[in-house]
């Protein structure tokens, strides 16, 4: 039995513009649409391509966080993940705590291959699978913008500052998806229907004996500073003579 | 006291611009000593340049043919033995740095702070969040190394008339031999440098084609610019990945920021939000661009790109 695993983030809408609550203590949620990360998204995706390929039997879904998460998991369910885990924690985990839980779900599991988003969009720390690779001593192939795989190896080209990098790795191992891995697939609701069968394992996250080290603690959480309005200009000479002003050309 | 190791990104023959920037954000730690360590096939000349770094006070330069290809599964092993005499370990906020820091901070069972873009105190850092629209202020422990990357934009480079001190180490790690490194491809360009051009000249999806976007490149030399692009035009297949600029590619801070044709979506817009000036044009004149733009210019690109092309050119 071949699996992969899939990490699937609820986060605010990639299309929500983001507001800091009243009393500052965080960004507001209530009320607000709530979305799979675009990244993990992206991930599952690439799964599904592996499955149609005939390369694995099965993909599990794994969303770390509070109860509505079942809304996200149910959705990678009908996109056609085979089966769904929800670790759940009313707390806001940090990355290196979620890569140990998907390390202890990893030692269960006995994946061929961990499929993550590359960040979470709402606090773009990018890091899940970095960790994690390093937890599990296996190869780590982060930004992906291409994977063939084999049985025992995977080809990944990623995405990086100047261009694109091809590496290969041997499995199992972590791969972190960019955004031109794949486009998803829309779900259709013959599909959604039929995943309300499909197995949905909920576990609280105090079950995993995991200690939280909490090496960060945020103290302050404020707007960005915002610049100032500019000015409009009629036509290109305008603009260029008041470039040439600014000292800018 | 804090003792900040910095580990240096380079190409095999020169260092990144990313590095010195680096340096720059470890000099706003008060009272620190900074280290840079080069891992590399050959350290000769990477040695030399990162000794002419201001403020920098060692380099340690480690020489072994597996640091051919900066692979981060061979570089951490080797910063984790390092770890243990410093208080911070710092590395860019570029797809090098992002690979590795993490891994560095889960083997040393720390969590990583990412994108530092102000140092407020020795263990308190702000960095942003929700694509720049929300700034958090963090507080490390300090009885655990922080590991950070810094969000190079964020920091001038430091410049170069020092010479530190040059220390040789031996490598004794073993390679793992699960990643191998088979290719690297790029469009590449004789224009400046995306992420340290002084102008950058940018076009979006109403560009439409890969073919109008060499009036982009043609209107980028004259001013002797570096070229990006949106989200939108790079999935478009329009331009090149290395030419996004955003949340989820580059962040720049160029003096001069020239946006043609984009829209302004949000996680575009926190790749620019530290340019010196940013000029857009756009046919819609609501769009969000204009919000953020200092000078803006509302009209049709083909006709008011080629018109600055014939302007700047004569």
């Amino acid at each position: 039995m071949k699996n992969v695993l899939v990490g699937l983030k609820r986060v605010v809408d990639y299309n929500v513009r983001v507001r800091i609550k009243n009393d500052g203590s965080g960004v507001e949620t209530e009320g607000v649409k709530m979305s799979i990360n675009p990244f993990d998204e992206i991930a599952l995706e690439e799964a599904l391509r592996i499955k149609e390929k005939g390369l694995i039997n099965e993909i599990i879904v794994i969303s770390i966080g509070p109860s509505e998460s079942q809304q996200q998991l149910r959705t990678g369910l009908a996109m056609g993940a085979d089966k769904a885990i929800l670790i759940e924690t009313s707390a806001d985990l940090d990355p290196l705590t979620i890569s140990k839980i998907f390390y202890n779900i990893v030692e269960r599991e006995n994946p061929l291959l961990v499929l993550l988003g590359k960040q979470g969009i709402d606090n773009d720390n990018n890091q899940t699978g970095q960790m994690l690779a390093a937890l599990w001593g296996r190869p780590q192939a982060t930004f992906a913008s291409k994977i063939e795989l084999n049985e025992k190896k995977a080809t990944v080209t990623r995405e990086v500052d100047l261009g694109l990098e091809t590496i290969e790795i041997d499995l199992p191992a972590v791969i972190t998806t960019d955004l031109r891995l794949n486009e998803p697939r829309y779900v259709k609701l013959p599909d959604i229907m039929k995943a309300k069968n499909k197995p949905l394992e909920i576990i609280p996250f105090t079950d995993f004996k995991i200690e939280v080290k909490n090496t960060l603690k945020t103290i302050n959480i404020e707007p960005p500073e915002k610049r100032e309005k500019g000015i409009m200009v009629n036509d290109s000479q305008e603009l260029i003579y008041v470039l040439k002003e600014k000292g800018l050309l | 006291m804090s003792k900040v190791l910095i580990i240096a990104e380079h190409d095999g023959s020169s260092l990144n611009p990313s590095t010195r920037k680096c340096v720059s954000c470890a000099s706003e730690i008060s009272n620190s000593e900074i280290h840079l360590i080069i891992l590399a096939s050959d350290i000769s000349n990477l040695s030399k340049q990162a000794a002419s770094i201001d403020a920098v006070t060692k380099v340690i330069a480690i020489e072994h043919e597996i640091y051919n290809k900066p692979l981060t599964v061979n570089i951490a092993p080797q910063i984790f033995k390092f770890a243990n005499e410093y208080t911070h370990i710092l590395g860019p906020s570029t797809t090098f740095g992002k690979d590795l820091m993490p891994h560095i901070a889960a083997l040393l069972g720390v969590n990583q702070i990412s994108d530092i873009m102000k140092v407020l105190n020795s263990h308190q850092f702000q960095r942003p969040i929700y694509a720049g629209n929300v700034i958090l202020t963090v507080e490390a422990s300090k009885n655990h190394v922080v590991v950070a990357t810094v969000r190079t934009a964020s920091y001038k480079a430091a410049k170069e008339n020092n010479q530190a001190a040059i220390e040789v180490f031996t490598s004794n790690i073993q390679p793992l031999n699960h990643t191998h490194f088979i290719k690297h491809s790029s469009g590449s360009s004789d224009r400046p440098d995306l992420q340290t051009a002084n102008i950058v000249v940018s076009g979006g999806r109403a560009v439409g084609s890969s073919e109008n976007f060499e009036m982009i490149y043609k209107l980028a030399d004259v001013i002797s610019a570096a070229t990006g692009a949106s989200r939108a035009a790079v999935d478009a297949g329009y331009v090149p990945n290395e030419m996004q600029v955003g949340q989820t590619g580059k962040i720049i801070a160029p003096d001069l920021y020239i946006a043609i044709g984009i829209s302004g979506a949000i996680q575009h817009i926190t790749g620019i939000k530290d340019a010196g000036t940013i000029v857009a044009i756009n046919k819609d004149e609501d769009a969000p661009i204009f919000e953020v733009a200092d000078i803006g210019l509302v009209g049709d690109l083909f006709k008011i790109v080629p018109e600055l092309h014939e302007l700047l050119n004569s």
